[in-house]
Formats: C-alpha cells, sequence, structure tokens
C-alpha cells in the first residue's frame, strides 16, 4: 500500500512530509545528504573502528601454529582431541554405523527438535552418568536438557544459575580449563578459585582444597571435573573424594560436574562416575555438564547434556521449564545430528558394547602412551620425578615444564602445547615418543 | 532440607512451540497445525528435500570425512559461500574482504551472537524491532544485553504496511540506534515493504546513522528468487555502509534441526572485518566453543557444486510456488463462500506467513470447534496447508467471521 503525502493538517504529517521531501532532495543529489552518517556510504569511519583484534584463544591458537610449521618432525600436544598410533583423528566404528543408519532410514525428517532437545538422548544420557539404576532418575527428580558439548551444557547451567540461584559466585580448581572462568562470567556469575595443583608434588594439593571450599560462602557453586582433571590430568582418590563431599554438604555449597571424560579416563564408563554417583547418592543436589565430544569422538558435532539433579520431581519440572527460558533465546534448539548418533549407541545393547570396547582401547593407548614416555625419560636419565606422567589420568599430562621450557621446546623441535606445559598424550604415538623425550630432556637440562 | 530451588516457578510454554504441544494432543483426525513454521507437502509431511539427501550420502560415505573440532567460526567454505549468496557472487563487499561471517546456530544463533557483540562493542545498545515481530526476537535481544524498542509496522485496518508509522519511529530513533529488518517475508505478518519503500528506508537509516541487523530466514523462500528476496540487503550494502545480517537455513534448505545459520558483518573496511571476525570469536568460544559440524557441511555441499545448486533453487522454487498457490486457493475458498471482509492480503503478503487478522477469541474458537492450531494473534503457517485441508480452514474462518459473538 502506497501512501499519498498531500498537503495536511497534523503536525506529524508536516514533519512527516519534511523528511520525505529532505530524502527526494539528498537522493538527487547523488546520496551527497547522507553520505556522512557512520554507518553508510564509503566515506567516514566504521563504527567498530575502534574495535580491538583480539588474542588468538591460546589453546587453539596451538594448533594454527602447529599448522604454520613446515618441518617434517612437527609434533601437535596442543588440542586434546585424539589421534591414533598413526597420528589419525578417528572417527569410531560403532560412530559410523549409527551414522549410516541413521541416514539409510528414509523415514528420518530433519524437524526442529524440541528446545529440550531428543527425549531419548536425554534420559540415556541421565543412565550413563547417573547409573542405571539410579534411585535419582527413577524418582524423576533429574533433569536432562541436550546442549551443544560441555561448553554448552556449561553455559546452559551457569545461565540458569545466575537467573535463579542466589549465590552468583561459582569456585573453579587451579588452575582449570581456559575457557571455564569466560563461560561463566559471561553467563552472569563472578569467578573465584580453590586451590588444586601442587607444583611442588605435581599432584594435589588437598589440604588447600579443603580450606579454600572450607572457607567459601554458604551455598557458592563449585566446579568440579569428574575425572581426568583438565589441564593437570589428578583427581582427588576416593576417600579425597567423600571427603570433598562431606565438606561440601555441611557448608551447601552446590556442585556443579564438568564430565567431559567419562570412560576415557580410566577405561571404565562406572568408574569414571564415581565421584559424580556419589554425591547423587547423598540425595542431594548438583548439576552435571557431560560431553561426549571426547568419549564417543563426535567433537564437532556438538553434542552434550546438562543434567541438574534436584531434591523433587517437582522442582525437577519447574526448573526444566526454566531451562527452556535459557536455551529458546540462544540457538532455540538443539542440533539433532550428532545427538540422534548417540543415542542409537545408547540403547541398542550390542552398539553399546561396541562403544565400550573401542572406548578402552582409546582409554588403554593412552596410558600406553604414558608408560612409554615417562620409559624413555628415565632411560635418557632426565633429571627429576617424571612418576606423575603416569600417576596423571586421562587425555592431558602437566609436564611441570616451564613457559621457557615449552618455547625452546617448540622453536627447537618443533613440538607444540600449550605454554603452561600441558601436554596431550592422545597426539602422542609409539613413533614419536622419542622424540617428545629428546626435546624433554633438551629443555630441562640445557633450560632449567 | 528444601531443594535450593524451590521457589523456582514453573515457565509459561514458548507460545509458539505451545501450538504444537496443543496440536499433538488433540484426538480429531481433522486437525490442522497451522502453528511452527515449518514446512509441509502436500500430504501433509515434513519434506527432506533430495539434493539435501544427496550431499548427507556424499558425506556420510565418505570415508576420509572425519568429526573434528571446526574452528570456532566454523566452516570456512559454507561461510564464504553463504556470505555470496546473501549479498551476491559479485559483491565488492566480499571482493575487499569487507565481509566478516561466522558460521551459527541458524537464525536463532546468529541473531545472538551478532546481539551479544553489539551489547559488548557498539555505542549504543537500544535495538528497534518492528511491531509485531517473531516472538522470540524479543528475548534474544534482551539476553544479549540490548534494550528493546519498537518501531510501528503493521496496519491492521489495511493489513499491509504502516509506512509512515514506519518512517516517523525510526526518523524519531536516537543517531546510532540498531534496527532489525527483516529481509523479505516479515514473520508474523507477511507484510514487505515495496522495493521504493526499501529505498527510502535505507535513506532514512542512513541519513540517521542507524545500524541496520538484517534477519533473513526466508531467502528463495519468499518469491522463490534467491536473488529477489536478497534485494533489500543489497540495496544497504551497495550503498558502501555497514550493518549486520543473520541467515538461516532452516526453512530454505529444510535444515531445520540441523541447526544451520550464518552472521555477516559488513564493514566499512577490511582491517575492521578482520578486528571484528577476532572479536566474534571471543563471544563463541565461552557460549558452545565452535560450531555443529554436520548441517553446514550439508549446506556447503550443495552451494559449491554447480549442479546441487540449480537442483537447490528448483527444489526451494516449488516448495515457494506451493505456498503462493495455497494462498490462492484460500482466497479463492473465502470469496467463493461470500466470507465477509477483504480478505486479499492473504494473496498479497508473502512468505510463509499469513496474519489473518482473525482476534484471539475467533482463533480460540477456530480450534476448539475446527481443531485448527495457530499462534493467538491470528498467524497462520501457510505452510501447513495442502489443497485437501483449504476447505476445512476456509469453514473454520467463515465460522469465526460470521458467528454472532
Amino acid at each position: 500500500m502506497r501512501h499519498e503525502f498531500t498537503s495536511s493538517s497534523s503536525p506529524a504529517d508536516r514533519r512527516l512530509n519534511a523528511l520525505i521531501r529532505h530524502l527526494a532532495t539528498a537522493s538527487i543529489q547523488s546520496g551527497t545528504a547522507v553520505a556522512f552518517s557512520p554507518t553508510s556510504s564509503f566515506h567516514g569511519d566504521s563504527i567498530f573502528s575502534h574495535v580491538v583484534l583480539a588474542p588468538e584463544d591460546p589453546i587453539l591458537g596451538v594448533t594454527v601454529a602447529y599448522n604454520k610449521d613446515p618441518s617434517p618432525v612437527k609434533l601437535n600436544l596442543g588440542v586434546g582431541a585424539y589421534r591414533t598410533e598413526e597420528g589419525k583423528p578417528l572417527v569410531l566404528n560403532v560412530v559410523r554405523k549409527a551414522e549410516q543408519m541413521l541416514l539409510n532410514d528414509r523415514a528420518r525428517v530433519k524437524e526442529y527438535l524440541p528446545i529440550v532437545g531428543i527425549a531419548d538422548f536425554n534420559k540415556l544420557s541421565a543412565k550413563l552418568i547417573l547409573g542405571a539404576d539410579s534411585p535419582a532418575i527413577q524418582e524423576n527428580r533429574v533433569t536432562t536438557v541436550q546442549c551443544l558439548s560441555g561448553t554448552g551444557s556449561l553455559r546452559v547451567g551457569a545461565e540458569f544459575m545466575a537467573r535463579h540461584y542466589h549465590q552468583k559466585t561459582i569456585y573453579i580448581p587451579q588452575p582449570t580449563w581456559g575457557n571455564h572462568p569466560k563461560i561463566f562470567t559471561l553467563a552472569g556469575l563472578s569467578v573465584k578459585t580453590y586451590r588444586y595443583y601442587d607444583p611442588t608434588t605435581r599432584g594435589l594439593n588437598f589440604q588447600g582444597l579443603l580450606e579454600d571450599l572450607g572457607s567459601a560462602p554458604s551455598g557458592s557453586i563449585v566446579l568440579l571435573h569428574a575425572c581426568a582433571h583438565n589441564p593437570t590430568g589428578v583427581d582427588p582418590t576416593l576417600q579425597q573424594w567423600e571427603q570433598i563431599r562431606q565438606l561440601m554438604r555441611s557448608k551447601a555449597l552446590l556442585p556443579f560436574f564438568d564430565s567431559a571424560y567419562q570412560g576415557f579416563a580410566s577405561g571404565s564408563l562406572d568408574q569414571d562416575a564415581q565421584s559424580v554417583r556419589m554425591f547423587v547418592a547423598d540425595s542431594g543436589e548438583c548439576f552435571v555438564a557431560q560431553s561426549y565430544a571426547k568419549n564417543m569422538g563426535l567433537y564437532g558435532e556438538r553434542v552434550g547434556a546438562l543434567s541438574v539433579v534436584c531434591k523433587t520431581a517437582d522442582v525437577a519440572s519447574r526448573i526444566e521449564s526454566q531451562l527452556k527460558l535459557v536455551i529458546r533465546p540462544m540457538f532455540s534448539n538443539p542440533p539433532i545430528h550428532g545427538a540422534s548418533i548417540v543415542a542409537t549407541i545408547l540403547k541398542d545393547s550390542n552398539m553399546f558394547r561396541e562403544w565400550t570396547i573401542e572406548l578402552k582401547a582409546m582409554a588403554d593407548r593412552i596410558i600406553s602412551m604414558r608408560k612409554q614416555l615417562f620409559d624413555a625419560l628415565r632411560t635418557r636419565g632426565t633429571p627429576g620425578d617424571w612418576s606423575h606422567i603416569i600417576k596423571q589420568i586421562g587425555m592431558f599430562t602437566f609436564t611441570g615444564l616451564n613457559s621457557k621450557q615449552v618455547e625452546f621446546m617448540t622453536r627447537e623441535y618443533n613440538i607444540y602445547m600449550t605454554s603452561d606445559g600441558r601436554i596431550s598424550m592422545a597426539g602422542l604415538s609409539s613413533k614419536t615418543v622419542s622424540h617428545l623425550a629428546d626435546a624433554i630432556h633438551a629443555a630441562v637440562t640445557r633450560m632449567p | 532440607m528444601d531443594s535450593v530451588f524451590a521457589a523456582i516457578v514453573q515457565a509459561p510454554e514458548d507460545p509458539i512451540l505451545g501450538v504444537t504441544v496443543a496440536y499433538n494432543k488433540d484426538q480429531s483426525p481433522v486437525k490442522l497445525n497451522l502453528g511452527v513454521g515449518a514446512y509441509r507437502t502436500e500430504e501433509g509431511k515434513p519434506l527432506v528435500l533430495n539434493v539435501v539427501r544427496k550431499a548427507e550420502q556424499l558425506l556420510v560415505n565418505d570415508q576420509y570425512r572425519v568429526k573434528e573440532y571446526l574452528p570456532i567460526l566454523g566452516l570456512a567454505e559454507f561461510n564464504k559461500l553463504s556470505a555470496k549468496l546473501i549479498l551476491g557472487d559479485d559483491s565488492p563487499a566480499i571482493q575487499r574482504n569487507r565481509v566478516a561471517t561466522a558460521q551459527c546456530l541458524s537464525g536463532t544463533g546468529s541473531l545472538r551472537v551478532g546481539a551479544e557483540f553489539l551489547a559488548k562493542h557498539y555505542h549504543e545498545h537500544t535495538i528497534y524491532i518492528p511491531q509485531p515481530s517473531w516472538g522470540n526476537h524479543l528475548k534474544v535481544f534482551t539476553m544479549a544485553g540490548l534494550s528493546v524498542k519498537t518501531y510501528s509496522y503493521y496496519d491492521p485496518t489495511t493489513r499491509g504496511l504502516n509506512f509512515r508509522g514506519l518512517l516517523e519511529d525510526l526518523g524519531a530513533a536516537p543517531a546510532g540506534a540498531v534496527v532489525l529488518l527483516h529481509a523479505c517475508a516479515h514473520n508474523p505478518t507477511g507484510v514487505d515493504p515495496t522495493v521504493e519503500q526499501w529505498e527510502q528506508i535505507r535513506k532514512l537509516i542512513r541519513s540517521k546513522g542507524l545500524l541496520p541487523f538484517f534477519d533473513s530466514a526466508y531467502q528463495g523462500f519468499a518469491s522463490g528468487s534467491l536473488d529477489a528476496d536478497a534485494q533489500p540487503v543489497r540495496m544497504f550494502v551497495a550503498d558502501g555502509g555497514e550493518c549486520f545480517i543473520a541467515q538461516s537455513y532452516a526453512k530454505n534448505m529444510g535444515l531445520y534441526g540441523e541447526r544451520v545459520g550464518a552472521l555477516s558483518i559488513v564493514c566499512k573496511a577490511a582491517d575492521v572485518a578482520s578486528r571484528v571476525e577476532s572479536q566474534l570469536k571471543l563471544v563463541i568460544r565461552p557460549m558452545y566453543s565452535n560450531p555443529p559440524i554436520h548441517g553446514a557441511s550439508i549446506a556447503s555441499t550443495i552451494l559449491k557444486n554447480s549442479d546441487m545448486y540449480n537442483e537447490w533453487k528448483i527444489e526451494l522454487k516449488a516448495m515457494a510456488d506451493r505456498i503462493i498457490s495455497m494462498r490462492k486457493q484460500l482466497f479463492d475458498a473465502l470469496t467463493a463462500k461470500g466470507t465477509p471482509g477483504d480478505w486479499s492480503h492473504i494473496i498479497k503478503q508473502i512468505g510463509m506467513f499469513t496474519f489473518t487478522g482473525l482476534n484471539g477469541d475467533q482463533v480460540a474458537f477456530m480450534t476448539k470447534e475446527y481443531h485448527i492450531y495457530m499462534t493467538s494473534d491470528g498467524r497462520i503457517s501457510m505452510a501447513g496447508l495442502s489443497s485437501g485441508t483449504v476447505p476445512h480452514l476456509a469453514d473454520a474462518i467463515h465460522a469465526a467471521v460470521t458467528r454472532a459473538s
């Protein structure tokens, strides 16, 4: 419908007519009247002239640097993505099988998932981490929503807490995955740390941990790595977990588990879930962020789940409704493909079994790499105690190398790792262990 | 001991998605879901495009393909092709590297990332959205940290554009304010400005230094032509100015649940685009680290292969044509029934939705008596209609409009 702007009595009309005339005139003058406004035309500065170049993500930046290196002996021990003995990425056989099944099912469509994702996937994920016979699940006290891998689950959980929980501070271990503080800060929480790693023992600073959690305000949120702590590989023992649990419950601290390596750490799904299950078994509440990136090799498909274990089914139900209000304005509903693969595998007992075998093979290879590296350093008589390499667990080893030594290893040996000395064992192979051992030996003896 | 969340209230069901929830509960064999905007075939079934199936087969059967993390900004090829799709193959902005593009989670994700970027880096934190707009827009921008105002858009008396009101409201906006523009097929009204009106809007926006943020969810789906549906966006980019564009492949490639989209920021200079891109990563990384690989790979496979691209255009046009045909059939049916009122807006409006002009009471009546489900604002999804169901809808509308209130 076209409006006719003839002379009219209202002031609004007159203003509008003046505006239209102005615009019409401007077009005659080849747009010069609009030329000097910031967002238009080829003249003038960008409205984002002031935006500074952001530094490269430190972890992902390692791979960027690695890719630029032309050396044939270069080694990428940066990102935590599994590599085979041949140094190649791995798509699990059972994943390929599941994907084929999905593809060949002509009845499958690509409709929007519900906001909370695939219902099957959610139920199966909760069972995976909490145990198939978990009373919390049987009592409907668990709400689970499909999210974008671990990061997405943490972010959705944190935004929910920032909105609905009375305590807006989360305590994270020192050190922790580099992305954790940013996730929580952007979600609206404030971040504090608790002591975790002891550089002198290259193990857990248990005393410091208990002290710091002990002095946290009641109700504070506490981030716990369910297993295979990233970046250190240092996990509490079961007895230590029990003490942590008692302390946290006595202070009403709210646990938020980050479970990114279930099955990948020890090779056993149940064992790696023990810390989480201990907390759930005491009937208390907690949040759990699960990722299938590593244990199913689904990295780029972004598959994960956030579970909230509550006191009652009624609370769980209300929380689910509120989680939708966090998710809908973020990405509306989660991606269908990866979660469908997971659901297919988890619900078929043969495929589940195949998965556990392939998963254990990955975990075993990493444990073997640890042993080989430890042996290689001992053979070289490299100064220092390197037993932490075989004591630490999971994908990463916190070598204890300082940033100068790391830099040296990159420069002289083309070995890439994060500057905190964290190496991904998954990036090693029997063939490359000696190169790494040589590099560590050189770094430690020449740059102490 | 009580739950620490004992005080949490039950959130209301999402109004749009809640329609399908209610529909699913209905036992009637004649029920009709005209709620969510997802395409349905003449048989009332969801559709996976042939070219999409083909692309997916290629990908899954390629045993060299892996599932490694994508870069934070997503699949580079997908990003380039998406920018070309909306801006044109020969766009000078692209040639001069003035466009920063990030793969995001469909339209919603692209809007959210763009809005969070603006909240962090732009001096104006107000965004003007049309009245009405898609129900989720308000929440996306608010959660991102922007404050939301509206500009006049829909005229209920004409069931068309309130152009005067639009110009007034945008004219009164503070310099630099962000303005959300539906690139085509306005949701929920189906009312689009003419090309001439777009030109006036462009001039006004540029003269006031307002920042355009396009939501492009229906490119190719509205008129059947990818280029025609991209015109408003290209007009703004052609003047050398800056803008944001959120693209979705949910509807035009039928990739709904795969969550495929892209955010493009057209900047004055390549250097700025490069810095903007680096800052986009800092928004994305703490949100979900990197985007999902599958859907974007499908889109990319299609866009870069000229045969598949042509197949896609044909299937896309077929969907658009079917919707246009439904509009005609519904209009004809109401005319044949002599239903009171002017129903020409049904064929004038464009895209997946028609803003019928029915009020909340009439909508409730149609749901109760005729098992027809739509959002309470009277918006119906034409994609949910078929030749077989048009008469049922026409009956329902006729009854709703003629019954004694």
